[in-house]
Order: C-alpha cells, then structure tokens, then sequence
C-alpha cells in the first residue's frame, strides 16, 4: 500500500442523537481502489460524508493527503460524486456548464481559461457524452444523469475520487461506460473510494472492501468472492430482486 | 417621442430599466435552488424598513435596502440552523416584518397608509433625482454580483454539497445571494412595489425557462423579457393611465403564457429530431442479447 491518501481513526458521528458511526478506521492507500459495502443505514455514505466535511464528527482524526481533514484545503485534489437521481436543478443547464462547475477549484476567481475549457471537454469525452455536450440535462436517462454528475468530479482532474453509489439506478448502457470510465482513471493512478450497494460490473477493479455494519467495519480486505452462477463470466449482476431491495428502502435518513 | 420630454418620465423609464435587468438577473439563481418565493417574502420584510424610514425622517428606500438586507440574512442562517420548523420562523419573520411596517407608518407623524401603499404596489411617477441615484447605485452592485460570480453563484446554486468539496466559500457565496436579492427588492421596489417585485424576478426566468436549453441563455432571455416589460409597462401606464406595476406584472405573465404556447411546438419537433437521430444509431426494435438467447435454450 502506497502513502495513505484517506486515514480515519476512531471516527464516530451522529445524525441527531443516533449514533450512526461508532468508531471506524479505515485507511486508503495511493493507487487504491476501495468499496465501502454494507446493508442501507450500515453508514457507508455517512462514512464517506465524514471525510469530504459534510457531516460533523464527534470524535476520532481524518486526515486527506496526510494533512488534517479541518485544515485540508486543497480541494483541487478531490473529485466528489455525490449521491443523486438528477443533475438538474431549477433552471436548464447544458452538460458543459454542469461539467464546468467541476473546474471552478482550480480555475482563480471562478475565470475558466483556455486550458479550463479542454479539461472540461475532456471530461466529458470521457464518459462518453461528447456528442451531448450542449444538450440540456433535463433531455437525459439516469444513466447519463450519473455521467454528467462523474465527468463534473473529473473535470478537475482529481487524484482522488470519492464516489457514493455511482451505480445507483444506473442502466447497463451507462453502467458499461462507468466502469471503463474508473478503469482508465485507475490506470492513470487515481485512489478511489466509493460507496456501493453490490460490486456489480466493478468488482474487477476493486482491490480491497470494507463491509460496514450498524456504523462498524465488520470486514476489511479482499472484496467478497461471488459465487455459484454469480462468479459465471457474463454475469451482468441484474438481479430480478435487486430492485426491490434497493428501491424502496434507498429513501432512508442517510441519503 | 413626447414620452421623454418629462423629466419624471425620464427617470421612471431609467429606473424601469434597471429594474428589468435586475430583477431577473439575481431571480434566476433563487429559481435555480428552488427558493423561488424568497423575494415575496424580502418584499415583506422591507417594509418595516419603509415604515421606520418615515418614523426616522430618513430615506425610505436606503432604510428599506437595510432591513431587507437583515432579514435576508435572518433567513439564510434559519436555512442553517433552522430544524424542522425553518418555515415557521420564515413564516413569523415576514408577517412580523409586513406588520412592523404598518405600525411604523402609522406611528410616524408625516405617515400614513397612504403613504405605504405607494411602496406596496410601487409609484413610478414620484421616483425623485434621490431615489434614482440609489437605484443606479444598487442596481450596478446587483450586475456586479450576478454577472461577475455567475460561475460561483451557478455552482452553488446548482448542488450546494458539490460546491462545498470543490472549495467554494458557500456559505459567503449564500449570504451575497441573499443580499443581492434583498438590494434588488429595494431597486424594484419603486417600481413595481414590494408586493408584485417577486414577480418581476421569477416569471421572466420561468418565461425563458419554454426557449432556452442552456442557463446562459436563460439569464440571457429572461433579462430580455425583463427590460421588454418594464418598458413597455411603464409606458402603456403613460398612455392609458393604469398603474404601471400591476401593468408590468400582467405583461410578464403575458410574455409567460405566449412563450408557453410557442414553445411546445418547438418542444416537439426538438423531440422528433432526437428520435429520429436516436433511430440512426440504435435498432429500434427491442432485441435479446445473445448470450441470454443461448442460456434460455440451454437450460431448456
């Protein structure tokens, strides 16, 4: 394992009075690819949201790039995905300018210059909506939804992406795309921790899990190997009941 | 074109303008995280501030900008901090706002309702040298802020949580956008009055919201339609003589309505074009993988 890029140690947090972490440590090395899996409310996505400072913690040390996490400000070295349905907001918006908001931590005093413009276009190149560019968000599947949402966290070329449940309502189209899309991040030695429901189509990329449950780390090391007709080549992980698992709970007090 | 030989018109028109840029222009980002309302209830609270600049003696329109720029910022650090009862608070803050201006005015010894109802539903006729020199002011600290921080306010706007991690100050970013819109109510408020001036910040954007597919050309066509309206309200209340903020307002909802029906046809054929450029790339009929066909049969 390389320098660690993520280190929590002892860290608890609470959503109002419910203890929803109850002291975790988890370290993520340079080059890492990690999946946070666990049951909804296990507090994979809390976890993930301690570290970017969306969720206040009441006790234990989070450190990004080896620098304290209330301290850290070099955001330019993150790229966030958050979890979401939708990439619009109340007003229309183009892929380009949803993608652009993505370069504002390197671009000064919020200017995107000549360099900026290319990133963000390679951003979008990326996953596959280049021909999209100029399209409104609202004409797009969920999928793409997700896409916009990835190349928007790759527009500052990160070297660390934060993911949480990128394949979270995703079609298999979009699916495919994603995976190859983190695929050639990896390879280009981005760290990734991501937040999933099941390994799915990126279980080959995934060098180590960390199964949370009831706010505890009850496994950390290799992802859990498939079996029977799930470890068959070809298995595209569409499970018939997968979707009623995952829909009506996924409205739960942590998203 | 005798329209402009009176200075009052001169400065009705000017401050109409002006208004019609603004408004809109800090209106799309309330539309865009969805606080559409939050002008109406801007307008509430400054009229405690117009009720205490007669009680105090002191320009209406900068006591106004005060107060307004208070509760903008009361109602920000509610979304906070606020729990569950956010609009509760919201709720006291703009009737206690709306009822402090009616107590003032009637305190005040030059007050009277009379008086308020000028600011309520706007006055553009009696808007003084005094009072354009304001609008001027804060108008040109609204284009500031909406044109200059357009990426950041877009940002923030847009999804808050991301803004946050890409290193955004969203919480000074939120606090400008509250300003702004309290500086603008007290720009429009002149012209349209405190109860119409939310109008005046979401129709036009709703209006643009049936052409446009980029938010660059929302902000584009909804300051359009904003300066359309204002003028040609402000001059049809000349003509006709009809109070020029209800006649801004309903030409707003006008251009809204117009905009509404020339767009679905236009709303249509963009989807026939996407299908059929869809058709070209992908089979239009749906087909089984072939893997799956293979399993099926085998497992028969």
């Amino acid at each position: 394992m390389g320098e660690p890029v993520i280190s929590l140690r002892g860290v608890r947090a609470e959503l109002g009075s419910r203890p929803v972490l109850r002291g975790i440590d988890l370290t993520v090395g340079r080059g890492e690819v990690v999946a946070l899996l666990g049951a909804n409310g296990s507090g994979k996505s809390t976890a993930i949201r301690t570290v970017i400072g969306q969720v206040p913690v009441s006790a234990g040390e989070i450190e990004l790039f080896g620098v304290p996490r209330r301290r850290f400000n070099d955001w330019r070295r993150v790229g966030y995905v958050p979890q979401r349905t939708t990439a619009a907001g109340g007003v229309p918006a183009t892929i380009t300018e949803i993608v652009a908001s993505g370069r504002l931590s390197r671009a000064r005093f919020g200017v995107l210059r000549k360099a900026d413009h290319e990133a963000v276009r390679r951003a979008i190149g990326l996953v596959g909506l280049a021909d999209r560019a100029k399209d409104s968000v609202n004409a797009l599947s969920g999928g793409q939804h997700q896409r916009v949402l990835i190349a928007r966290a790759l527009a500052a070329e990160p070297e660390l992406l934060i993911m949480d449940e990128p394949m979270a309502g995703v079609d298999l189209a979009s699916q495919e795309v994603l995976a190859r899309t983190l695929r050639e991040q990896v390879a280009a030695g981005v760290t990734v921790l991501l937040v999933l429901h099941e390994l799915g189509p990126l279980e080959p990329l995934i060098d180590r899990a960390v199964v949370l449950r009831d706010g505890c780390v009850t496994h950390d090391g290799p992802p859990p190997q498939a079996v029977g007709q799930h470890a068959l080549p070809g298995h595209d992980h569409v499970h018939p009941h997968a979707a009623h698992d995952a829909e009506p709970i996924r409205t739960g007090l942590l998203s | 074109m005798d329209i402009l030989d009176y200075a009052f018109m001169q400065r009705a028109l000017l401050a109409a303008v002006l208004v019609g840029i603004t408004a809109p222009a800090i209106g799309i980002y309330l539309v865009q995280r969805r606080q559409a309302l939050m002008g109406d209830g801007i307008g509430h609270v400054a009229m405690t501030g117009v009720g205490l600049g007669f009680l105090l003696n002191t320009s209406p329109v900068w006591m106004a900008t005060g107060v307004s720029v208070v509760g903008a910022v009361m109602m920000e650090l509610i979304r906070w901090y606020g729990k569950t009862r956010g609009d509760i608070a919201l709720a006291m803050l703009f009737y206690g706002g709306m009822a402090g201006g009616v107590m003032f005015i009637n305190l005040a010894p030059t007050g009277s309702n009379a008086n308020l109802t000028s600011y309520l539903f706007g006055s553009l006729s009696t808007v003084s040298e005094s009072d354009v020199t304001a609008i001027c002011l804060l108008a040109a600290f609204v284009v500031l802020v909406t044109v200059g921080l357009r990426r950041q306010l877009f940002a923030v706007s847009q999804d808050e949580e991301f803004a946050r991690v890409t290193g955004l100050p969203v919480r000074a970013l939120n606090l400008l956008t509250a300003v702004t819109a309290a500086v603008t109510v007290t720009v429009a408020m002149r012209v349209v009055g405190l109860l119409l001036v939310s109008a005046l910040m979401v129709v036009p954007v709703a209006a643009a919201q049936q052409l446009s597919r980029s938010f660059t050309a929302t902000f584009a066509i909804a300051v359009a339609i904003g300066v359309s309206v204002t003028l040609g309200g402000t001059a049809t209340s000349y003509y006709q003589d009809v109070p020029p903020g209800a006649t801004i307002v309903l030409l707003t909802i006008g251009a809204f309505i117009a905009l509404t029906a020339l767009a679905t046809p236009l709303a249509r054929r963009r989807a026939r074009a996407a299908s059929a450029a869809r058709e070209a790339g992908d089979p239009a009929e749906c087909v089984i993988p072939a893997s799956r066909e293979a399993a099926g049969k085998a497992g028969v």
